[in-house]
């Protein structure tokens, strides 16, 4: 019998699986014929920082169409994020966890990359909701905690009205239904990065993903996890609005450098030489099989590529290499281990410093036995300053004592963006437009009215000055201030500052959090400069659009920087005194009903009697005690006795 | 008693039993001058006992975790700091007259570590009187002056970014640096702050940003660190009159030091800032010492007897003591060390524990001889450091503005070699790290530990729950003599035909009296406050006294003393002459005087112990035995027996001692021996108070002169 049903069985298998073919096929078909269907890609830049450090900027995005046929299932769209997106009907949405500073003047404040991802240490979430406007509150707040577990972060501290506020203009895309809240104490760590990078489709397992070895990530100076996503195209009944999901992970990282060990003295000057494995100790072997593309980019900027080309030029002066700008690049003065697929220039029209040039390799051509390990090798020298926002925005308190204090914001001009502006500063009228954003919370009491503008150390009218202001007073335990400015300056400025006078409030004593001594955060505030468009603008264009990280430089947003967080002290009560007041408070009452009831139970004329009475008696004192103790002692015997027997 | 004169009282009139609080009151006023005796003595016993009662310092707050990380100061970072010494060492031969270029070396070396470096300028502030600005928090309102390039100093500061760190706190360390006439001693202090700056930049457990300050000392060290504090807490966003670049041109040449080449970081003229200061050290070597081993001497007070956390200077001193091996010391009074007097209390002292030891052997109070007379030296130099309100040091400055701070004088042993140098590099440098990195542990600020106490030596401390104790008993008596002296001045002033001398007489006195006798007080006090209102005065003439041009200290002294006088005098003949109209009952004015006199001393004192525990201290130890003991000299020398003749001497001695510059004379005289006191050195003392906002020269002003100028009245008294 059983060797009857053998054949059979093999049959049914063969059948099967030709059917369950024929199925798949018929399935990717129909897929095809909507022309939309799920993405995901995968893509890192590197690019060298001047200061011997290397930035890498993991880019997934993971995007799913609207559709009607779908329904609730997603082939790699993550389905936690789809539902979320469509129970809280969330437009945009942005959260952040970062570790470290943006160092802004050393790693540039004017490129795609720092405007969009640097951001203030901790979680920094904002969201634009499509709901009525009396629901917004609702579903930030079950936001919040949708995404506290999702991301195992205290997320949800930011449901209370005290900690999120509703930038009207100032913040980049302002919406009236945007919500924003920071927790700059949020510490991050790898348990925010595992759920982060479980929405990939192949987690870390395959592609680039692979080489986010934790160790080596975690060491780097700065560390920013974001998720963006957008939805779009909702609306119409029954569809299901299709979603963007960016997540990017921008890590800052130092190279070992004991390469050669120092050997020369002019070595000390060549910047680092890196690979990939020198960074993170891992390499790629191979792309994730589901991602659609899967590219490593090379970034050199502006600064470098000026300074670069500068440096060539003196070669060709003094030796006649025989170099010509057409293969400059192909031969310039470093060394790649791999060749790039395609070289970009950026298309420069209004920056005459250079223009930055990207490298792009891909990673489909690499494989298990042959992994992409990236290296790069300097050959010569070179020192290079990064492009920055035309004002290096600082902020800092001022004042000491437990009672009063001041935050300023002190904006300096940055040299390098001086040529930029003089270009603007031909005409008479040239105004260089700041936004300024700041959130402080309820119990930093800010006196609005004492904002004080100084311009290139002379104190202005603040009419002259700001040109727009929006101020939302902070209510006690109910809300934060939230100051949104837009300030004209001159071009010519040179440094500017805002001070603004605060006095410190009291709190409640189940208001303080665990180490309040430790002092109290005033959240990063923004700083936006509209005139100027953080944007790379490449060639060649059908391959940059199909890359998102590409478009994503190619969008016009304008150059953000974030301030500081800042540490207020406030006053904070000795907390062993509650045992100290109980103590004397018990004290105080019993001394003070001890001596009423005493008032209440004397009967004056009966005591003045009694007093009479004892006069008369003139009996001692001691032998009445006496007696009262030979009576005591009398009954306490007698009452022993009694038991006894 | 009370009960007894009661009981017999209570035949002729039955009334109300006197609650037990008012009767513990009237008991304690009727004996009056056993009690004052009695607690004026525990008081001081009390305070001489506080060494005994000491306790060891431990470390409060659980974060700091001192020395559980193995020193990572490594002797590649003394290489460093050694080479940067002998730079500073070797251009110091080359020197230039502004010392621009160890500046500018400096600056170097800072930006070769990847470290922000900065410069700021200064300039010298000089002192000023500001009648108002007692207690008020130190502001930039100060008036400009036109400053020329020759006044200037430059600190060079250097700030390292913890690299995974969110800013928001730094600890600041602090060199001062004379580079016009620098010794091996600074250099070296230096030397060791660039050990320890080179190894923290490449550390990964930074918390907290370091700031690193070298402080140009060329006037005056505190003066280049409450300057930059000054810039950095409290900006001046307009300035009218700055100081720019190409004004002197000495700065210029900073400025060449633009970017660093290799680790691309950048110098600049701006002011750097890093986020609210946790903790500040500031670091000293001191050029020639005559040590037999290498030490470290803390400094702790600041300005009107603060002190930093005790958690800061026990982190120091357990890192230098258990982990580094350096003897630790704190400021003593050293001629107290050889007092033989303070010797046979110590044996005493000694004696009384081994009994009680012997008595309960749980019992451990006892010390020995020498650890008390060490003890009581240390305690004495650190109330009287604390009495005078004057910081010790450059960490003054920034305990005006809520940080903790000390600083570390590191006495080396007396050697001349190279590898001597190393050794003290290391071995600081270590010292350094562990405090740094301790602090860096810390999540809040500090708080655990105490705030108010006294050392007694660098590992015992006596805190204010024990200290107040000898206070408390020493002023105990004034209200209850005050009290005392009233209810005698008014049953005698009313009832002096009665015969009762017991003070529960006056209680039934009959409505009238009482009335008139009520009121009696009112002109005794009037006298004492415009007695009062007069120190005021007093206070306030060193203004006008300042703005007098080249005055000498000896003639400004002259010329206080003289302006007191007249003001006093003029006050007496507007104001005071209709109170010395006659009266019915001269005898007892004095009494009433006295109990009003007793009384605002009790209020000033109580005060005082507020804002400066020490300075309240001392001033009781004057003026309350002279405020007690206070009596017509009349009185006494009609009287002709031998206790009111030994009273008597006893009042003028007292009535000497107490005066201020009398008891400064005597004093400095006892210290630095009687040759060196002339007028001059204590109108330089007052100075010194008040630029460095003491709140003692207001107590000396508003309490201490009026209560002894009401004294002197007293004892003049005609009666």
């Amino acid at each position: 019998m059983a060797l009857l049903q053998r054949p059979f069985f093999v049959l049914l298998l063969v059948l099967t699986h030709q059917f369950m073919q024929y199925w798949i096929a018929f399935g990717s078909v129909n897929e095809e014929g909507q022309k939309q269907e799920e993405e995901f890609n995968e893509e890192l830049l590197l690019k060298p920082l001047p200061d011997r450090k290397v930035l890498a900027h993991f880019h997934f995005q993971s995007s799913a169409p609207p559709s009607t046929s779908n329904g609730r299932h997603h082939h790699i769209f993550p389905k936690a994020i789809s539902q979320l997106v469509q129970k809280f009907r969330v437009k945009e949405m942005e959260l952040s966890f970062t570790q470290g500073r943006w160092n802004y003047e050393s790693w540039g404040g004017f490129d795609p990359i720092p405007s969009s991802n640097a951001k203030p240490p901790g979680v920094e979430l904002w969201a634009v909701f499509d709901v009525p406007q009396h629901q917004i509150d609702a579903s930030w707040q079950n936001l919040t905690h949708t995404l506290s577990g999702l991301f195992c972060a205290s997320i949800n501290f930011l449901e209370s009205t005290t900690t999120y506020s509703a930038p009207e203009w100032s913040f980049p895309p302002a919406s009236g239904n945007l919500r924003y809240g920071t927790l700059p104490r949020e510490a991050v760590c790898t348990e925010n990065l595992t759920p982060w990078l479980k929405l990939l489709p192949c987690r870390d397992k395959a592609g680039i993903a692979v080489l986010l070895d934790r160790p080596s990530i975690y060491r780097g100076f700065y560390h920013s996890q974001r998720l963006h996503l957008t939805s779009t195209g909702s609306g119409s009944e029954g569809m299901v609005s299709g979603i963007i999901l960016e997540q990017t992970l921008t890590v800052v990282l130092q190279p070992n450098s004991q390469r050669a060990g120092m050997a020369y003295a002019s070595e000390r000057h060549i910047q680092p030489s890196w690979s990939l494995t020198s960074i993170f100790g891992k390499q790629v072997s191979g792309t994730c099989v589901l991602a659609k593309s899967s590219n490593v980019y090379l970034l050199l900027d502006r600064g470098l590529v000026a300074e670069l080309e500068h440096l060539h030029k003196e070669n060709e002066k003094s030796a006649e290499n025989g170099f010509t700008s057409q293969n400059f690049w192909t031969k310039p003065s470093f060394e790649l281990s791999a060749d790039p697929d395609r070289i970009f220039i950026e298309e420069n029209s209004l920056h005459s410093k250079g223009s930055s040039v990207l490298y792009k390799f891909q990673v489909e051509k690499y494989s298990e036995s042959e992994p992409f390990d990236l290296s790069l090798t300097w050959k010569i020298p070179v020192v290079w300053l990064s492009q920055q926002a035309p004002l290096h925005a600082s902020r800092f308190l001022m004042g000491s004592g437990n009672e009063r204090g001041a935050i300023a914001i002190s904006l300096k001009s940055t040299q390098l963006s001086e040529g930029f502006m003089g270009a603007n500063a031909d005409d008479e009228r040239c105004d260089l437009q700041v936004n300024v954003f700041q959130v402080v919370p309820w119990y930093v009491k800010v006196y609005f009215h004492s904002l004080q503008v100084f311009v290139n150390q002379q104190p202005k009218a603040i009419s002259d000055i700001i040109e727009k202001i929006h101020v939302s007073p902070s209510k006690d335990k109910v809300s934060p201030g939230v100051m949104e400015m837009v300030l004209k300056l001159p071009c010519k400025v040179n440094s500017a500052a805002l001070t603004i006078e605060f006095d410190k409030g009291f709190l409640h004593i189940d208001e303080y959090p665990p180490d309040a001594n430790q002092g109290f955060d005033i959240p990063s505030a923004i700083i936006s400069f509209p005139n100027f468009h953080a944007s790379m603008i490449f060639l060649k264009d059908d391959s940059v659009n199909k890359s998102p990280l590409l478009s994503k430089f190619q969008e016009k947003s304008p150059v953000m920087s974030y301030t500081e967080a800042l540490l207020v002290p406030l006053t904070t009560p000795d907390f062993s005194m509650p045992y100290n007041v109980i103590t004397i408070t018990c004290t105080v009452f019993a001394l003070y009903f001890g001596s009423l009831l005493n008032v209440l139970r004397r009967r004056v004329a009966e005591e003045e009697r009694f007093l009479k009475e004892k006069a008369a008696k003139k009996t001692g004192r001691l032998s009445l005690l006496l007696s009262k103790l030979s009576a005591k002692l009398r009954g306490a015997w007698n009452e022993g006795s009694l038991r006894v027997s | 008693m009370a009960d007894t004169k009661e009981k017999s009282e209570s035949n002729e009139k039955p009334k109300p039993r006197i609650r037990p609080i008012v009767r513990l009151g009237i008991f304690l006023i009727a004996h009056s001058f056993l009690v004052s005796v009695v607690c004026c003595t525990a008081g001081v016993l009390a305070l001489f006992l506080l060494p005994v009662l000491a306790k060891n310092t431990y470390i409060s707050e659980n974060a700091l975790m001192p020395g559980s990380a193995s020193p990572m100061l490594a002797n590649q970072h003394v290489l460093e700091g050694n080479r940067l010494v002998n730079d500073l060492t070797s251009s110091n031969l080359k020197s230039s007259e502004t010392g621009i270029e160890s500046q500018r070396i400096i600056a170097r070396y800072m930006l070769d570590l990847g470290a922000e470096a900065s410069i700021h300028k200064f300039h010298r502030q000089l002192n000023h009187f500001h009648p108002l600005h007692f207690f008020s928090s130190p502001d930039s309102g100060i008036i400009e002056e036109n400053y020329s390039c020759s006044s200037y100093g430059i600190n060079t500061v250097g700030i390292i970014r913890a690299p995974r760190g969110d800013g928001k706190e730094a600890i600041v360390l602090v060199t001062p640096y004379n580079a016009l006439k620098s010794g091996l001693g600074e250099a070296l202090s230096i030397g060791i702050a660039y050990s320890v700056f080179s190894l923290l930049s490449q550390v990964t457990w930074l918390a907290k940003d370091i700031i690193w300050l070298v402080a140009d000392s060329r006037y005056g060290e505190y003066a280049a660190v409450s300057a930059w504090l000054r810039d950095y807490q409290t900006p001046k966003f307009s300035s009218l009159s700055t100081l720019d670049a190409e004004m002197c041109p000495d700065i210029d040449n900073l400025y060449d030091l633009k970017v660093n080449s290799i680790t691309g970081s950048k110098f600049s003229s701006s002011f750097k800032r890093a986020g609210t200061m946790a903790a500040a050290l500031v670091l000293k070597v001191r050029n020639k010492s005559d040590q037999f081993e290498d030490t470290i001497s803390i400094y702790a007070e600041a300005s009107n007897g603060q002190m930093p956390n005790l958690d800061l200077i026990n982190v120091v001193n357990y890192l230098a003591v258990h982990r580094q091996g350096l003897h630790v010391k704190v400021e003593k009074l050293w001629s107290l060390l050889n007092s033989s007097w303070l010797k046979i209390l110590g044996e005493i002292f000694e004696s009384l524990g081994k009994v009680a030891k012997s008595l309960n052997p749980k019992w451990k109070f006892g010390i020995t001889a020498t650890e008390y007379v060490e003890g009581t030296a240390t305690l004495a130099s650190s109330l009287y450091y604390q009495a005078l309100g004057l910081p010790t040091g450059p960490h003054g400055a920034f305990r005006d503005y809520q940080i903790d701070a000390i600083t570390l004088e590191i006495l080396p042993k007396f050697s001349s070699d190279k590898v001597r140098h190393s050794d003290i590099l290391l071995r600081g440098g270590r010292l350094i790290e562990g405090v740094i990195r301790s602090v860096n542990n810390l999540l809040e600020k500090f708080h655990q530990s105490f705030f108010l106490y006294l050392l007694t030596s660098p590992s015992k401390f006596v805190s204010v729950g024990v200290y107040m104790i000898a206070f408390a008993l020493l002023i105990a008596p004034l209200p209850i003599v005050a009290a005392s002296l009233y209810v005698d001045a008014s049953s005698l002033g009313n009832c002096s035909k009665s015969d009762k001398s017991t003070p529960s007489a006056s209680l039934d006195t009959d409505e009238h009296s009482i009335t008139i006798g009520s009121w009696m007080w009112l002109n005794s006090a009037k006298l004492v406050f415009l007695v009062h209102l007069w120190g005021a005065i007093v206070s306030l003439i060193p203004y006008v006294i300042c703005q007098i041009p080249d005055c000498t200290p000896t003639t400004s002294f002259m010329i206080w003393v003289l302006l007191s006088m007249l003001s006093f005098l003029t006050l007496y003949s507007v104001l005071a002459s209709p109170l010395s109209c006659a009266k019915a009952s001269q005898e007892k004015e004095w009494a009433l005087v006295k109990s009003v006199t007793i009384s605002s001393v009790f209020i000033g004192l109580g005060l005082m112990s507020v804002i400066n525990f020490a300075t309240a201290e001392i001033g009781a130890l004057l003026m309350v035995p002279m405020c007690l003991l206070a009596r017509p000299l009349k009185l006494d020398v009609r009287a002709g027996t031998l206790r009111s003749f030994s009273r008597m001497i006893g009042n003028l001695v007292l009535g000497l001692i107490a005066f201020p510059p009398a008891a400064f004379f005597l004093l400095k005289g006892m210290l630095d021996g009687f040759g060196s006191v002339n007028v001059g050195a204590f109108w330089i003392w007052v100075e010194s108070l008040w630029a460095w906002n003491s709140a003692t020269y207001l107590f000396i002003g508003m309490v201490h002169l009026p209560c002894w100028v009401l004294c002197i009245h007293i004892l003049l008294h005609t009666c």
